[in-house]
């Protein structure tokens, strides 16, 4: 199959995930529509490896995979501390930080 | 051994001294500090004497002998070793101040007795000891330099010894000052005759001079004339002098040492060290015989004025000082360096036995309350006497001998060389006059107080010390002088030592009497073997004749000071009040201490505040750091504006520039 298909799937779920990002409130949205991005990225990587035929690209997606991971574990404690402190769950809400 | 070992052992004796007494300051019990510090300049001055016999077991043309324990820098043309010069000059310096300073060392083992900074007052001794002996026995310029800047050190502490005391503080802090003076010349000369030369070993310089510099060009006079800034700032020479008589803050014995016998004729020293230089350029060694003469006239009127006791010495050590650079700078070398040796044994003399007298007065040093010692102070009267005497030029005493010795070579030598000589003697009436001024007030008159009460056995004890310039308390803590006074008629070291330096003052000149002995001359010809005037010799008849002279200037001198202050008293008071304008002027020392801070001290101080005001407050205030400062917090300020907060607004903006960036780079590629 064209590579090409693989980049245009892989393409279409980054813009949704960037979409969602930009018009998302729910900081839990927001999440998962990072997480869509890097998984759009993966999904390029793995099309990669497999045209040039290395693995180098498959071992970049695992590795990719483990740093989402440990994203999520972070972004979900937040948004559970967040939820324990009475605050609004709406990123535009929180906008304490800033200069 | 060979001569420089023990060379180097007499430079080792003081320095171990002042480190053992330094280090076990707190731990030595009664006089043991000061019987140390004496025991090492004892030993140092020992291995002198066995220096100078090695080098007279030597042919007169071999006893120029250098060693040097290792190199400073050698590299690039620099020649800087630890290296000493063993020849008959600096053998003759090394005995005169070994010798002189075992002997205060000695006097100031009882005298300091009671002062709680007895064992730093060693230590500071035995450190100034050997910085002179460093000085006068250093082979190349650079360790000159280090002895020099040392010995100018060793003053400032030794000045401002009594540190509580403002007075004190202040004059060592001026006599550092115009002594840093000096090392700027000899520094910067230094570097001139290097950058000709190519090395700074005196023996290779001395060779190079005639090849390397034209005849009287500038830059060997330049060179000369910055030596001769170093030698007039170190042995107190108009206009540098102004530092000597604030110097007599210092305890009496450093008076002694440091002011009168050994750091103050360094300057002498240089000269006849220097002596190829200055006879290639011999303007600079006009110019430094013209001040030496100014130096002598001026000090010794100042010093016919001046109420302090150690004051009235300190400008007649000027005036001597004066005497010896004139001589060392036309050429008279051997006669300056005999001036310096007996000017070291009298004045010495003059000043311990002055100590004895401000003991006696329980520290108080104006000779307007002093009056009528004669009785009271009966060994120190004498030892008083044979120090004016031989001051005031009176036959047979050294300083006849040696003054016209000086005089009689300027006569000798003419070319308007006589005009100093003239000059000479009105400064030699002035000492006689001077010195027994001093004399008769402190001695004869009216008993004071304190003579009364020391004439029935009892040392006058002041209730509360004060300081003898300012009249402010004291206590007797340490900082400040201790509560003991001494006199060297109850002090067995004190007397032994004014005993000893009376003798020698006695009989010093002996080594050098005109038709008779020349040892002086004989025993310094190598180390002046290349000077054209080695061969001037003044023939007996002229130099009788000049003695003549001298001794009747001398005998007019006393006589004239007897009639003043023995036989009329109250004669002086009236010529003060006929010449009340010529005494006010004395009085303020010729206004030389006004006109440097009017020249000098306000000038640099009144730029010190404009600087502080206006640039440091306009410029390094105002542009560079308010500038920086501004600058980064507008900077931030406008930085801080895309902080908004927002996360979704980060994340777009963020979008937006990657995919900027991408398409640069899809667009640049294509």
């Amino acid at each position: 199959m064209n590579i090409g298909w693989y980049l245009t799937v892989s393409a279409i779920i980054f813009c949704i995930g960037a979409g969602g990002v930009l018009v998302r409130r729910n900081p839990l949205v927001v999440l998962l529509c990072l997480e869509l991005m890097l998984n759009a990225a993966n999904l390029a990587l793995v099309a990669f490896a497999r045209m040039w035929g290395n693995e180098d690209g498959q071992v970049f997606a695992l590795i990719v995979m483990v740093v989402a991971a440990c994203e999520v574990t972070v972004g979900l404690g937040l948004v559970v501390a967040i939820y324990r402190r009475r605050l609004p769950i709406d990123v535009d809400e929180l906008n304490e930080l800033q200069g | 051994m060979s001569a420089t070992t023990f060379g180097w052992l007499v430079l080792a004796c003081p320095l171990v001294g002042s480190i053992l007494i330094g280090f076990g300051y707190a731990r030595w019990p009664g006089r043991l500090a000061g019987w140390l510090a004496t025991l090492a300049i004892g030993l140092s001055f020992v291995f002198s004497v066995i220096v100078l016999v090695k080098l007279l077991g030597m042919s007169s043309d071999h006893r120029q002998l250098t060693s040097s324990l290792w190199d400073y820098d050698v590299s690039a043309g620099v020649d800087a070793k630890l290296q000493i010069l063993v020849d008959p000059l600096s053998v003759f310096m090394i005995l005169v101040v070994s010798g002189v300073s075992t002997l205060i060392h000695l006097y100031s083992v009882s005298y300091m007795t009671l002062d709680r900074g007895y064992s730093r007052y060693f230590s500071y001794l035995n450190y100034f000891v050997f910085s002179m002996l460093l000085l006068v026995l250093a082979g190349n310029f650079v360790l000159l330099i280090v002895g020099w800047a040392f010995v100018g050190a060793a003053s400032y502490l030794l000045i401002s010894f009594w540190y509580r005391r403002t007075t004190a503080t202040r004059a060592g802090i001026k006599a550092f000052v115009i002594n840093v003076v000096g090392d700027v010349g000899l520094v910067i000369a230094t570097f001139i005759i290097f950058q000709h030369t190519g090395t700074v070993q005196f023996l290779p310089v001395f060779h190079a001079v005639p090849h390397t510099f034209v005849h009287n060009g500038a830059p060997i006079v330049v060179a000369c004339l910055l030596l001769l800034v170093g030698a007039f700032a170190k042995s107190a020479q108009v206009p540098l002098h102004t530092w000597l008589p604030d110097a007599m803050e210092g305890p009496t014995p450093v008076s002694a040492l440091i002011h009168a016998a050994t750091m103050v004729t360094a300057g002498v020293y240089l000269i006849a060290r220097m002596h190829v230089l200055f006879e290639w350029g011999p303007t600079a060694a006009d110019v430094g015989a013209i001040g030496g003469c100014l130096t002598l006239v001026i000090a010794a009127t100042v010093a016919l004025v001046m109420t302090d006791i150690k004051r009235v010495i300190a400008y007649s050590t000027m005036s001597q000082i004066g005497y010896m650079i004139m001589g060392v700078c036309v050429g008279a070398y051997s006669a300056g360096l005999f001036h310096l040796m007996t000017h070291a044994f009298f004045k010495a003399l003059l000043f311990m036995a002055a100590g004895s007298i401000i003991g006696a007065m329980a520290g108080d040093q104006s000779l307007d309350h002093m009056g009528g010692f004669r009785k009271a102070l009966p060994f120190t009267l004498i030892c008083f006497l044979v120090g004016g005497l031989a001051l005031s030029g009176m036959p047979p005493f050294s300083g006849w001998l040696s003054k016209d010795d000086i005089i009689g070579f300027l006569d000798h030598r003419g070319g308007g060389f006589e005009i100093l000589g003239i000059v000479g003697y009105v400064g030699a009436l002035l000492t006689g006059i001077y010195t027994f001024r001093m004399i008769f007030r402190a001695f004869w008159g009216e008993p004071c107080e304190e003579a009364r009460e020391l004439e029935h056995g009892h040392l006058h004890h002041a209730d509360v010390p004060r300081n003898p310039m300012t009249g402010e308390e004291e206590d007797t803590d340490v900082g400040f002088p201790g509560p003991g006074h001494f006199i060297a008629e109850r002090e067995l070291p004190m007397k032994i030592a004014m005993g000893a330096l009376a003798v020698l003052a006695l009989v010093g000149g002996l080594v050098q009497v005109p038709g008779i002995d020349d040892a002086v001359t004989r025993f310094l010809e190598p180390t002046f073997a290349d000077s054209k005037y080695v061969h001037v010799e003044v023939s007996a008849g002229p130099a009788w004749l000049g003695l003549v002279i001298g001794a009747l200037i001398a005998i007019a001198g006393v006589t004239i000071a007897y009639r003043i202050w023995v036989l009329k008293p109250g004669t002086s008071l009236r010529i003060r009040e006929r010449f009340s304008g010529a005494y006010v002027f004395l009085w303020h020392k010729w206004y030389f201490d006004e006109i440097i801070d009017f020249a000098i001290v306000r000038p640099t101080l009144w730029t010190g505040r404009v600087v502080a005001t206006t640039f440091e407050r306009g410029v390094i205030t105002g542009v560079v750091t308010d500038g920086t400062t501004s600058v980064v917090r507008a900077g931030s300020a406008a930085v801080r504006r895309a902080q908004t907060g927002f996360l979704r607004y980060y994340a777009a903006l963020m979008i937006v520039c990657v995919f900027g960036v991408a398409l640069y780079f899809l667009v640049s590629s294509t």
